[in-house]
């Protein structure tokens, strides 16, 4: 299948080291860590960059760096991916392990998660044993204290040998003493005497052995005791990155990794153990270590330490309620989208229509030409208008609560509620998390496909995310649930238009699968790989800093895209609108070309149309639309979805229109933006060609399906 | 007393020690970076609506796998103490 690293975007992701420092003389720290410790908090915290933060695993997958002044210094911040360990060669341990081991960072700062030390600390000492400028950076010491943990951290750098900062990096506590900490450690300040895992007699002897044979053929820069142990653990990657990083002499390393072998198996045959057997008793040292001194440093004064997480992972995982519940605050979450996005969308659009009014005359004031008041105003500032006042009131209301679901860690318990039908599709349990991201934003949740190892299952979940509706695409469906299956008005309007959407995306999920499946079995062959998820505790949310991050990082991100996109294309729409070839304008003369083809598949030309001139961004297939609709009759005011509605009726839409272009919207080529990300994440021109052509096929043949089935039973 | 069984058939609720990991590959390799060694004690603690995974609690953490995985974990239930 060539599923090589080049053709599916590993080697995007591996180009680490371009550390941009802002002097010669910056400090770089390297923030490492568990996935799902608030790493991603602490470096908002640190440098005040604004990376988005979620309560899942896997969040960071690229390396984000920023910038901080203290006390005149400037430091440069490192956002390495989350790992459990340095051990097991996945692609971001590799690019975690690489950095610290190459990357030469001043610091390093571990962040551990405070309600889970012991699985945090096996990390820790490994980073330790690798590198003593370490400073453990307990956090979430809030949520370890509601849940009754405590941590003695005075004990707990006495044991480890390095300096210890508590911190609740949400509410910023403890990170000027992060900042203080890592100032003293970088200068050397602080007297660090880094623990030392106890290995079997048997391995620290060979270690002794081989750090020899390293001093002969390594400069001296290098950890030399935690690479003889890695050496002789067997690591193929490490060679590799050895040989990758180091100016060395191919011949000579070869010889230092066969002597390694020797030694190895002197010591396998000597002690009479296997391989594995090595490899686990060096996972156990550590492991053991990590065990015995969270003994000493973690009292909980409840028996139980997660009870709650229990009880509330029994109700919203559970087989009686688990589905339900979760459609249930799918649903609850679009009706309040729905029903809070009625009112401000109606005003912004009148405000729009009355401001437009006046551009007119202003216009006409100057003596402006026709078709510059007609490009500009009718053209440009009306798009933009309306993709504002339909976008905006949806996202502002549906970003905040999808974010709160995120901080509160329910999309893990979604992916665990979902992984045995990923399963039975071949894909990837995680492929439910990335799946989630869509529902944000498209390009974002391929993007985030990057958590999942296997290139097979990356490439599905990449090519199936256009499958959920992305936030650009929600006001379209809405638009067109609310007037035309719920009608606009009546008591029940916004239930049932609740209840569409949400067929809509439950139709979306399961198409997901359905193509999943069809993936694997054709041409991305494959069974699916291992599975381990992590279902972090719950945390409290941060309402307030929820709502204001929501707003500004992902509604106005999103927004402002939106505008830039809509503002040229409202100029082109309304110049294919005007300019005629033989009285027959370029926009109907193409809708009239396509129109055969859409009526088949129960659209019409105009909207064929309104969905390929919306590729830069489907937020504005609907805009397109109106301004098409409007530019062939007699120009009406627009300030309700009513008159929405009456627009579209006089273009012959019927219920059944409705359904099919709902449909469309949801299996359709990915928008610009998206293809793009596909491009740069795979790398390669073939699998971003078959994530535009597969949705689009899909959306085909279940919009022909649909209508073809509608029209011959004659409804 | 103590028997042997594989984790995927740990009755919920029900705790256990790993004795084993039998898988040699990739899959060991992620089992013990979650601190699966020998000895660690495992709770099972609820299962995902369709029957798998299962959710454990692995060292303080809660951790979801397949019975694809969990077959290759060898557990020791302890009898009553």
């Amino acid at each position: 299948m060539g599923l090589t690293k080049q053709s599916t975007g590993i080697s995007v992701a591996s180009n680490v080291f371009n550390i941009e420092k802002n002097s010669d003389d910056d400090i770089v720290i390297a923030l490492a860590g568990n996935p799902n410790t608030g790493k991603s908090t602490i470096f908002n915290s640190l440098t005040g960059l604004k990376q988005h933060t979620g309560n899942w695993p896997g969040k960071t997958v690229t390396n984000a760096q920023g910038y901080y002044n203290y006390n005149n210094q400037e430091y440069t911040v490192v956002d390495l991916p989350g790992t459990y360990s340095l051990l097991s060669n996945s692609l971001e341990e590799e690019i975690a392990r690489d950095f610290i081991c190459f990357g030469n960072p001043d610091v390093v700062v571990v962040v551990s998660d405070a309600t889970c030390l012991e699985r945090n600390l096996n990390l820790a000492l490994q980073i330790i044993e690798l590198k003593k400028e370490v400073v453990l950076c307990v956090n979430l010491i809030d949520e370890a204290s509601r849940k009754k943990i405590k941590i003695d951290t005075n004990k707990l750098s006495e044991l480890l040998g390095v300096p210890i900062v508590g911190t609740n990096a949400r509410e910023g506590l403890g990170i000027e003493e992060l900042k203080k900490c890592v100032e003293k450690t970088a200068l050397g300040k602080v007297n660090i005497n880094p623990i030392k895992v106890n290995y079997e007699n048997y391995i620290e002897e060979s270690i002794n052995e081989i750090e020899e044979e390293i001093y002969k053929t390594l400069d001296k820069n290098i950890n030399s005791y935690w690479l003889a142990l890695h050496l002789l653990n067997e690591n193929k990657s490490l060679e590799e990155s050895i040989k990758k990083y180091n100016d060395i002499d191919n011949y000579e390393f070869d010889l230092l990794i066969s002597k390694v072998e020797n030694i190895r198996n002197n010591i396998l045959k000597e002690c009479n153990i296997t391989k594995l057997e090595l490899k686990d008793s060096i996972v156990s040292s550590i492991i053991t270590k990590a065990e015995s001194i969270s003994k000493e440093v973690v009292k909980s004064q409840t028996k139980e330490m997660h009870s709650f997480d229990r009880k509330l992972d029994n109700v919203l995982t559970s087989r009686l309620f688990g589905i339900p519940i979760m459609i249930g605050l799918l649903g609850i979450i679009f009706w309040i989208t729905i029903k809070g996005a009625n009112y401000p969308s109606a005003v912004l659009s009148s405000m729009f229509n009355m401001l437009e009014g006046q551009l007119t005359l202003a216009f006409n004031y100057i003596n402006a030409p026709d078709w510059l008041h007609g490009m500009l105003v009718l053209g440009m500032f009306r798009t933009l208008g309306w993709v504002i006042s339909v976008m905006l009131p949806p996202m502002a209301i549906f970003f905040p609560i999808f974010t709160l679901m995120e901080d509160l860690g329910y999309l893990p318990r979604v992916a665990f509620n979902l992984d045995y039908y990923f399963k039975k599709a071949c894909a990837h349990g995680k492929q439910a998390l990335t799946m989630c991201m869509g529902f944000g934003c498209n390009a974002a949740g391929v993007v985030a496909c990057r958590i999942i190892d296997s290139p097979r299952e990356r490439l599905i979940a990449i090519i199936t995310n256009n499958f959920v509706p992305c936030n650009g695409r929600f006001p379209t469906l809405i638009a067109l649930a609310t007037i035309f299956i719920a009608g606009t008005h009546g008591r029940f309007s916004s239930i049932k238009a609740t209840l569409a959407i949400l067929l809509a995306i439950v139709l979306g999920v399961y198409i997901t699968l359905l193509i999943s499946r069809l993936l694997s079995k054709t041409i991305l062959k494959g069974m699916p790989t291992s599975f381990i998820l992590e279902l972090p505790p719950y945390r409290k949310p941060q309402v307030g800093k929820i709502i204001v991050r929501s707003i500004f990082d992902r509604t106005l991100f999103v927004l402002g895209r939106a505008v830039m996109i809509a503002a040229p294309a409202g100029i082109v729409i309304w110049v294919m609108q005007n300019v005629a070839i033989n009285d027959i304008s370029i926009l109907s003369y193409c809708a009239n070309f396509l129109n055969p083809f859409a009526q088949m598949i129960g659209l019409d030309g105009y909207i064929l149309m309104a969905f390929i001139l919306g590729l830069p961004a489907n937020e504005i297939v609907i805009p397109i639309l109106i301004m098409s609709y409007m530019s062939k009759g007699a120009l009406i005011e627009l300030e309700s979805l009513t008159e929405l509605r009456t627009l579209f009726v006089n273009n012959g839409w019927t219920w059944l229109t409705a359904v099919c272009t709902m449909l469309f919207s949801l299996n359709h080529f990915p928008c610009g933006t998206t293809l793009f990300t596909i491009y740069k994440e795979t790398g390669s021109k073939k699998w971003t060609w078959y994530s535009f052509i597969i949705p689009t096929i899909t959306g085909i043949i279940v919009c022909f399906i649909v209508a073809q089935t509608v029209r011959l039973l004659g409804f | 007393m103590s028997k042997l069984i594989t984790l995927n058939n740990l009755p919920l609720g029900e705790k256990g020690r790993v004795f084993k990991i039998t898988d040699k590959g990739t899959t060991r390799r992620r089992l013990l970076d979650l601190g699966l060694v020998k000895n660690t004690l495992v709770k099972s603690l609820h299962v995902s609506p369709a029957g798998d995974p299962t959710a454990y609690e692995i060292r303080g953490a809660v951790i979801a796998l397949r019975e694809e995985e969990s077959q290759y974990i060898l557990i020791k239930i302890e009898g009553e103490e």
